[in-house]
């Protein structure tokens, strides 16, 4: 079952302040299955996160179509749905993740991972529960559960924005370089946890800078120098 | 899947003025600004429709003088409409545009289905009488009548919003800012409205204060599920608040889409300039 197909899609970017459009990206296309891993690359610049964002609906799509199946919609294009239609999806389906921890403040982690079920209807009890399963899986240590995550390192702000947006169990998980400037202990933590994700059939969208630590888990590759994807056979980028 | 908004606003106008006949007609007016040059007439609110879906937060960013409070005052009947159409879908009203319902009927609506907390707690509190005076007032306008259920209803709102309760009989003309604020929003809970409006609540407050009052938003959204209007100029209070946002100059809606949207991807000029100048 096809979860998201991308079609001949693009972004401009107008600053009227200096009177100039640039156009980001154009004529992007892939199409995902459930379960599937596809991976971004491409020089920084280049327009990956647009992409991503702009699925998230960060950014406002101007040009082509998003087709995302939905649980709850049915076959919905993320470029044209309402503002409420992807609050529900950002809320129930679409998870989102980048190296930045956008959160509340004076909040503790704990509480954010509850907020995140709470959000989605579960039981307080519940909740606490989930919590602390999805903190302990992610390995984030528990002194920090009640800490707020303002002071927490880059690996550990990482893990915290993973076990927020996982809690969820989103049907598509976006990753924009959660592996950026994390070290090389902290990146196979990454890579298993995607590991896990992948496994229980999470599609994921991911963009990475250094694609061959993906090797073996990325059923696509898309290379924005060449705007199309590719498949890719055993951890080896078929160029045919 | 169609989802029903609880409050529905369409095409709201409100002008100061009578209007002359080089303004009365809307093609000719200068957009630029949102007075005319020849009469005077202030048109502070032009066609201004928006949706308010329960349990969300709608924000509404803009300069002073761009019309946010003013659109506020009309919904809340504090200033009549000059032209305009609001529904509430909310139990018995459904359907009735409620701008042209008889004074009784908005007083209603006023007791039963809104809460208001302006910028200056002179305008929502009676600064002589006792905080929980003030709560029971707006108690007994919603038709309460028995004293010890509204006290303890009273004393129960204040310790929610961390008033000590051994100074619940005090005046709030003897608070501080933050306190006033918070009894002002105690008030408008007490009738458990499911619409709450909020006009640029955290203004003037120091930091510390301020997100004591934001994170006391943010709780009873989440525990009572109360749809909010929050008009703010301070774009960090609608990045924390608001779900949706809408964007005012001038009196006109110029922008509107989901928060993180409108702070990252802006569309129009004016917002761009705005979002650009955050520190």
């Amino acid at each position: 079952m096809t979860m998201l197909q991308v079609k001949d899609f693009g972004k401009r970017f107008t600053i009227h302040h200096l009177g100039k459009t640039r156009q980001a990206v154009e004529h992007i296309q892939f199409s995902l299955e459930q379960g599937e891993f596809l991976g971004i690359v491409g020089k920084s610049g280049s327009g990956k996160s647009t992409i991503l964002k702009s699925i998230y609906r960060t950014y406002r799509p101007d040009e082509g179509s998003m087709i995302y199946h939905s649980a709850r919609y049915g076959f919905i294009d993320l470029t044209d749905a309402t503002e409420r239609e992807i609050l529900y999806l950002r809320k129930h389906e679409i998870g989102y993740v980048s190296q930045f921890l956008n959160v509340m403040p004076r909040t503790t982690s704990r509480e954010l991972v509850e907020k995140a079920l709470l959000e989605m209807g579960a039981t307080e009890q519940a909740a606490k529960i989930e919590a602390e399963k999805a903190l302990t899986h992610f390995e984030l240590d528990p002194k920090l559960w009640d800490h707020y995550p303002n002071t927490f390192s880059g690996g550990e702000k990482l893990r915290l924005n993973i076990a927020m947006a996982t809690v969820k169990k989103p049907r598509l998980l976006l990753l924009d370089e959660p592996t950026a400037s994390l070290d090389q202990q902290s990146k196979i933590k990454v890579r298993e946890i995607i590991e896990k994700l992948k496994a229980s059939g999470t599609t994921l969208v991911g963009i990475f800078h250094d694609i061959e630590f993906m090797d073996g888990l990325c059923d696509h590759v898309f290379d924005m120098q060449f705007s199309q994807d590719k498949f890719v056979k055993e951890g080896v980028i078929d160029e045919s | 899947m169609h989802e029903e908004p609880i409050l529905q606003v369409r095409n709201l106008n409100k002008q100061f003025g009578n209007g002359c006949t080089h303004c009365r007609n809307k093609v000719d007016r200068q957009l630029e600004k949102n007075y005319c040059p020849i009469c005077g007439t202030v048109y502070a609110c032009q066609d201004v429709s928006l949706d308010l879906f329960p349990g969300e937060i709608l924000g509404i960013v803009g300069e002073s003088g761009s019309g946010k409070s003013t659109m506020m005052q009309c919904l809340y009947f504090d200033a009549p409409v000059t032209s305009g159409e609001a529904f509430i879908y909310n139990g018995e009203l459904n359907g009735l545009n409620v701008f042209q319902l008889s004074p009784q009927k908005q007083r209603y609506i006023r007791n039963h289905k809104y809460g208001m907390v302006y910028q200056n707690p002179v305008n929502g509190l009676k600064m002589n009488f006792s905080s929980i005076g003030n709560i029971a007032e707006k108690l007994i306008a919603a038709g309460n009548r028995h004293v010890s259920s509204m006290e303890s209803t009273g004393n129960k709102l204040l310790e929610h919003v961390q008033i000590p309760l051994f100074r619940s009989k005090e005046e709030p003309q003897n608070f501080s800012g933050g306190m006033q604020q918070r009894v002002q929003i105690a008030k408008a809970l007490s009738n458990n409205p499911p619409i709450l409006f909020l006009d640029e609540v955290t203004t003037g407050l120091d930091l510390s204060v301020q997100a004591n009052v934001l994170d006391l938003i943010k709780q009873i959204q989440r525990e009572w599920g109360i749809s909010m209007i929050v008009v703010s100029h301070d774009l960090a209070v609608i990045r924390m608040l608001a779900d949706r946002t809408m964007v005012m100059l001038n009196g006109s809606v110029i922008e509107e889409g989901l928060t993180d949207q409108i702070l990252e991807d802006p569309q129009h000029a004016y917002t761009q300039r705005l979002v650009y100048s955050l520190l």
